[in-house]
């Protein structure tokens, strides 16, 4: 048996592995480099981008602590964080994991998506403020569902899951 | 040691968010004291054995239905026998209460119904036989409630709840919860900075449109036809609450009719922003506090519950119940769904009030006698018709305070 299936994984499933773990590391970079005008290019024109807890979606529940749906509501809370909110200054720093397949999901409208995969990785990130005080703010799961567009792999659907129900003081910048 | 400034309510001093001796008082007068903690909603303790835990000031407390009696039980969440916690976990079904330190373990009214090794082993150890096991139960509290709200207190002569806050203050609960709700979201935000500064704030009326800019960056404000604010009679509760100008009975949206920006800046998805009349009263928004440290808040079809929990001097949890009602449309939940990223930790109207009072918060340290004024719309505590440009609220909660305080 080769190297390459001996995890069931075929070498398709690895190189998709790898473009989804670029797009996924491409993505936290450009908020982490405080280029937030990019970060909604990682995403496809009829995203869904959504932090909600572990705890809300065990309990099912519709409200988490974001909910955008398309490009553009993205690009408008970008516009808010560059324009419209007042908070203490303070940057990013997003630790990813490899990625790993999770079972085929179905999409938001309820029909399986086609030639879409879900792929997990499990994030840290660090919040670094104005003072220098750097902790660690928050820890979960992207539960990612791709897809081919624009001659890329986007990310179609993003719910980012907070293992911890606590967020500490406000969530401005997105995870 | 510390006495309040000859100003009276008009300024409130900054030690009073940093003095450890404060907070160690606050903890025996105010939440060990005479007044009403909300301790959860009813909907968690609904059947027969569930329970949630939760924290009075500092003191955990377990939250029970009890089976037999049928009516909701509240308990210090510690063993009386070398005091570990009882209940670990946030939510639960239970038996019984078994302690896991040494097997201790109490009915579900409290009473403590066994030992582990009472006659000890094989005839040696054991409890000393005068130890009599019905007068060792867990500490009760008393238990109220008002529509979906649970209340203990571990006062023996506080007057029910509905006395306590006054007419108006049930009045506003019973719109809030005039018919069944669910449970739709929740978390908990954690404040860096003392629990006051945040009940200052949501009493805060006059910040509003000043700190949080998001409406007027991208032309949104929309004129408030009426409003006001209400203190009720002790001071320390609140309601403030608005009817915001609308086009049409059908549904309003911030969006139609708006000023326009200063600099010219829009936002490209609307949908967040779409809303409709919630109540008949054409109320849109409404603000009501519950002294100490309750906030229940619509904004627009926005509609949650928070608890502040103290921890420590300059830390607080904020926890959130977001909730809808039963009979919501598919529709209706939709626009809760989108509404729902205008307020919260991360709600782009509101998301300021997660650190402001860390903003005051640094100050305090070296605040050299210095206090805050609060003399926007006077020196009283009374009700503001007139402008909810207004302190009033702020005033009220020190009025309560000080009186439960001796200070
Ligand atoms: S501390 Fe609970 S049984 Fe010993
Ligand atoms: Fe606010």
């Amino acid at each position: 048996m080769s190297m390459a299936t001996t995890m069931g994984y075929t070498t398709a499933d690895r190189e998709f592995l790898l473009a989804a773990g670029q797009t996924c590391t491409d993505c936290a970079g450009a908020i982490d480099d405080d280029n937030l005008e990019a970060w909604p290019d990682y995403f496809s024109e009829d995203c869904l981008y959504r932090v909600e807890t572990r705890e809300g979606r065990a309990n099912g529940w519709q409200i988490g602590l974001m909910h955008c749906e398309g490009r553009g509501m993205l690009r408008d809370r970008v516009l808010a964080i560059r324009h419209g909110n007042v908070f203490d200054p303070h940057t990013y720093r997003h630790v990813l994991s490899m990625p790993r397949f999770a079972p085929a999901a179905p999409g938001s409208d309820g029909t399986e998506i086609a030639s879409a995969r879900r792929v997990l990785t499990s994030f840290n990130v660090t919040r670094v403020m104005q003072t220098g005080e750097t902790t660690l703010f928050a820890v979960g799961t992207y539960d990612d569902v791709f897809v081919e567009a624009e001659g890329r792999l986007l990310i179609r659907s993003r719910t980012v899951v907070l293992d911890s129900r606590n967020l500490d003081t406000l969530l401005v910048i997105p995870l | 040691m510390f006495r309040w400034p000859d100003e009276g309510l008009a300024r409130v001093p900054f030690r009073v968010y940093n003095d450890p001796q404060i907070a160690e008082a606050e903890q025996k007068l105010l939440f060990q004291g005479e007044t009403w903690n909300l301790v959860c909603l009813d909907l968690e303790v609904a059947e027969p054995g569930q329970y949630r835990t939760n924290w009075i000031g500092e003191t955990p407390v377990i939250v029970v239905r009890d089976p037999v009696a049928d009516r909701i039980r509240v308990f210090v969440n510690r063993c009386v026998h070398r005091g570990s916690m009882l209940c670990l976990e946030r939510h639960g079904k239970a038996e019984n209460f078994t302690c896991m330190y040494h097997n201790w373990v109490y009915s579900l009214d409290g009473k403590l119904q066994s030992i582990a090794f009472k006659r000890g082993v094989r005839g040696q150890g054991g409890m000393p036989a005068d130890f009599d096991i019905t007068k060792h139960g867990l500490r009760e509290l008393r238990v109220d409630t008002i529509r979906n709200l649970v209340f203990a207190t571990f006062s023996d002569q506080l007057p029910p709840v509905a006395e306590w806050f006054g007419p108006r203050m049930v009045w506003s609960l019973e719109r809030f919860f005039h018919k069944p709700i669910r449970l739709i979201g929740g978390y908990t935000q954690v404040l860096p900075n003392n629990w006051k500064l945040y009940a200052e704030n949501v009493r805060d009326s006059y910040h509003a449109s000043l700190l949080h800019t998001f409406f007027a960056t991208f032309g949104l404000n929309r004129l408030s036809m009426d409003g006001a604010v209400e203190v009720n009679e002790a001071g320390g509760s609140h309601l403030s609450w608005s009817k915001m100008a609308t086009d049409d009975a059908e549904g309003t949206d911030y969006a139609s009719g708006g000023l326009r920006s200063m600099r010219d800046l829009a936002i490209e998805d609307r949908r967040l922003l779409k809303t409709w009349p919630e109540f008949p009263d054409g109320i849109t928004h409404m603000i009501q506090t519950l002294f100490p440290n309750v906030f229940l808040q619509q904004i627009q079809n926005t509609l949650a519950v928070r608890l502040l929990v103290p921890r420590g001097l300059d830390r607080c949890d904020l926890q959130w119940w977001v909730f809808a009602y039963e009979d919501d449309t598919p529709e209706q939940l939709r626009m809760r769904l989108m509404q729902s990223n205008l307020v919260g930790p991360a709600g782009l109207v509101s998301l300021e009030d997660g650190f402001i009072g860390n903003a005051v918060q640094r100050t305090t340290r070296g605040d050299q006698g210095h206090g805050a004024i609060v003399e926007m719309g006077g020196h009283g505590v009374g009700t503001e018709r007139q402008s909810r440009v207004s302190e009033a609220a702020v005033r009220g909660f020190w009025q309560q305070w000080r009186g439960l305080m001796g200070l």
